[in-house]
């Protein structure tokens, strides 16, 4: 099976910064894809050219659905479904006020629109509130009809900027409840982009951004499993004494970063009553915990994943 | 339709959004009032011209005055689409470019004729002398000059992205070209330098047209280009400016 986008060798400079380089991926019709970065990593580069509204500087081939993203952008916004992380609706105008201008916007009209309209509001839960003014909705309400928004004409692929930021935990999980439900009952393809590790960990398949360069396209799983074994965390106040002394006595690699160390090991809870027994003076706290993406991320970047976040 | 549909929608957008927003009835439709009472009444003794008096020489200034500060609102929408996001969702919708610049364009012009329309009504309490056709034809001039002075608003306010920028070009550009337009005093007599700049302006031509089609080829100010150049310049200005609105647009 031919793949629904395929994204090869992208790359865009924002003058003399690289915000994507080189980057290549594919996707298949019916995945939840998401974009896992530290912000500046990328993402919204990428989200911002794949929805036609930046056109890459860098060179690179796109392709949706068969259509070449920069030549037949036209065939390609057909299927395209657009969530912005910064809301796109009118404030001035009611829910289904801007419901029925996206419509026109994508040629639906009369009966079929209407129709579609009250698809789309029952789906996210909002047909009661179709003739209220945007401004008066709370956000997680004004998320929720951009997702309405974003679905209105049946696109193949929903592309999701951020779609939770500045949302309650409760609105969240409504959130990636519904795009788990339109990917399994409608096929749609969504590609998120993130930078929570536990909302890529819902994804089928999690690409990692960072400063431009996609080091990670595979799902959860098999990125964990590339660790091998588990992680441990050891804090201390004489980090870079504890390091010396456990590279000379049990060779591992130990990475440092801030007031921890961590060491990708497997058998670790062996290990770790070893490392017990030996320092420790040295050690203030340890802990053990099977990999998380943020361990692939640590992993592949050699750098946290909040340290970019600041 | 998938050309028209858009360009309706956005359209009627523009209708929709501006009734919602009081204030800017009253901002359009009050300033140029305002200046015309004032400036007509406290200089009306010391304007001389046939038996013309000043607020009545200043009636269609004040007309095309509308129809400016009409186009230039529309054009802070464009602004403020962007800000506010709906612009985003239109640029990654199918919709044809044309119909984006169009629908704005038509929309800005339809609100500023309006508006020019509330205003033509005090014409008789001028004396004068309007008749239907002399206010039909007005009004289809007037919305000629506000879909010229909207497209011209539109290129210039594409690539703004504040609003203070918008109101420093407007500063600059457009109120200047309002007031050597011969809305507020007529050409003959000035240096010739004003004069010159007076023929280039596009608004001379605007204005011009109003005038005669106010008094029906009578309007008893003398100094003006005839009827017909004016009304080609205005529609080769519009032109113009769409074109030039949808060549950024598509750069976006």
């Amino acid at each position: 099976m031919s793949a629904l986008l395929k994204v090869q060798n992208l790359s865009h400079v924002y003058g003399e910064r690289k915000a994507l380089s080189n980057v290549s991926f594919q996707v298949e019709e019916a995945k939840m894809v998401g974009f896992l970065g530290p912000n500046g990593g990328g993402k919204t580069t990428l989200f911002r050219i794949l929805s036609t509204f930046l056109t890459p500087n860098g060179g690179g081939e796109i392709t949706v659905g068969g259509w070449d993203c920069l030549k037949e952008s036209n065939e390609v916004r057909k299927l395209l479904g657009v969530v912005f992380q910064h809301p796109s609706l009118d404030k001035k105008l009611t829910v289904k006020e801007n419901l029925i201008h996206q419509g026109h916007l994508y040629g639906l009209w009369g009966e079929n629109l209407t129709q579609r309209i009250e698809e789309v509001l029952g789906a996210v839960k909002l047909k009661d509130r179709e003739h209220e003014l945007v401004e008066k909705l709370s956000g997680g309400l004004q998320r929720r009809v951009e997702i309405a928004k974003g679905l209105l004409h049946h696109p193949q692929i929903l592309l999701l900027d951020e779609p939770t930021t500045g949302l309650d935990p409760a609105a969240r999980i409504d959130i990636w409840a519904y795009l788990k439900q339109l990917k399994e009952e409608k096929g749609v393809t969504c590609l998120v982009t993130t930078h929570l590790i536990e909302e890529a960990e819902r994804c089928d398949v999690v690409g990692i951004l960072d400063q431009g360069k996609l080091i990670a396209f595979d799902t959860p799983n098999h990125l964990k499993k590339e660790i091998g074994g588990e992680v441990i965390i050891l804090k201390s106040t004489q980090c870079d004494i504890l390091k010396a002394s456990l590279e000379k006595e049990f060779q591992v690699t130990v990475l440092r970063m801030d007031q921890e160390l961590r060491i990708e090991k497997e058998n670790a809870s062996e290990f770790l009553m070893k490392v017990m027994k030996s320092f420790p003076e040295l050690i203030d706290a340890a802990t053990l915990s099977k990999p998380s993406l943020e361990n692939v991320f640590v992993h592949k970047t050699g750098h946290t994943f909040l340290e970019e976040n600041r | 339709m998938t050309f028209l549909l858009p360009l309706y929608t956005l359209w009627l957008r523009e209708i929709v959004r501006f009734i919602r927003q009081k204030n800017r009835v009253f901002g359009a439709l009050g300033q140029p009032l305002i200046f015309w009472l004032l400036f007509g009444t406290s200089f009306s003794a010391s304007f001389k011209m046939g038996n013309m008096g000043y607020l009545e020489y200043f009636f269609p200034g004040v007309l095309t005055m509308i129809v400016l500060f009409t186009a230039i609102f529309s054009s802070f929408s464009i602004i403020e689409d962007r800000k506010e996001g709906f612009l985003q969702a239109v640029l990654v919708s199918p919709t044809p470019r044309l119909s984006l610049v169009l629908g704005k364009i038509l929309g800005g012009a339809t609100i500023a004729t309006l508006q020019a329309l509330l205003f033509l009504l005090l014409a008789p309490l001028l004396h004068i002398p309007l008749t239907f056709w002399t206010f039909v034809w007005s009004l289809k001039c007037l919305f000629l000059i506000a879909l010229s002075l909207t497209a011209f608003g539109f290129c210039l306010a594409w690539r703004m992205d504040s609003i203070q920028g918008f109101h420093a070009m407007m500063m600059l550009v457009l109120l200047p070209l309002w007031f050597l337009s011969g809305a507020f005093f007529p050409s003959s007599g000035l240096p010739w330098i004003l004069k010159g700049v007076m023929a280039i302006n596009p608004l001379t031509y605007g204005l011009a047209a109003v005038r005669h089609l106010l008094y029906l080829g009578n309007p008893g100010v003398s100094d003006m280009p005839s009827l017909g150049l004016s009304l080609i310049v205005i529609v080769l200005w519009g032109a113009i400016a769409t074109g030039v609105s949808l060549v950024v647009v598509k750069k976006h």
